[in-house]
């Protein structure tokens, strides 16, 4: 299954309850406000890192980009996407489901 | 042959799961999310009703809005059942999270773990977030 996240983590819970629940294996996309997640150094960082020992997570580039996140300073284990790549990743999934 | 048999031999059931995670009157979330719920029950699909999170508050007793100006939807809960939606999961930490207990909901639901959350969104073919 492939998880969206659209929300900050700083805003929302949306991230925490999608890393709880996702299933091990997960793909997590992280989209729009969610790729705050997805840099170094901020508060949520170990939580990304602990995710992606057993779920794969993506951030969207073109929402790391508008925001003024460098696309090197992503958390190791993160890998960024175009939307080519959220296509495939969609296209591959049998469902997915939008943390809101 | 009825329309009612044409739409039963071309219809295909999937398992619909509909994930709840706002409270009821802050936004027009839960509201709508009923709306869906009533749909895919019409179109005599496998549907499924989690709460998670805010999503937990819809099911509160002892809901009154009359002050407020808005319509109090929680009743239409205890309804579903007519409409063959009978499964309603609650998500146990949200649940305990928020101090509330199944005494406090309006409707029997089965209280899942982390684990059975999973689980129950893996078993779905279409999930629907709110």
């Amino acid at each position: 299954m492939l998880h969206t996240v659209n929300k900050s983590p700083f805003e929302k819970n949306s991230l925490d309850s999608c890393l709880r629940l996702a299933a091990s294996g997960s793909a997590i996309l992280l989209i729009e406000d969610a790729v705050y997640a997805a840099v170094q150094g901020t508060a949520v960082e170990e939580k990304i890192k602990a995710a992606a020992q057993d779920k794969k997570i993506y951030a969207l580039g073109p929402d790391l980009k508008a925001r003024g996140l460098d696309e090197g300073r992503v958390i190791d284990g993160v890998t960024v996407v175009d939307y080519g790549g959220f296509v495939d990743l969609a296209a591959e999934s049998d469902k997915i489901q939008s943390w809101l | 042959m009825s329309e009612e048999d044409t739409m039963e031999e071309g219809g295909t059931i999937k398992r619909f799961l509909y994930v709840n995670r706002r409270a009821p009157y802050g936004s027009v979330y839960a509201l709508e999310s009923l709306e869906v719920v009533l749909i895919g029950a019409a179109f005599e699909q496998d549907v499924s009703m989690l709460f998670l999170d805010d999503g937990v508050y819809q099911l509160k007793k002892g809901q009154d809005t009359k002050d407020i100006d808005m319509k109090n939807f929680s009743p239409t809960y205890r309804a579903l059942e007519m409409y063959d939606v009978e499964k309603l999961y609650v998500d146990k930490e949200s649940m305990d999270e928020r101090g509330l207990t199944t005494d406090d909901l309006v409707v029997p639901v089965e209280v899942m773990d982390r684990a059975q959350v999973t689980d129950l969104m893996e078993q779905q073919e279409v999930i629907f977030n709110f």
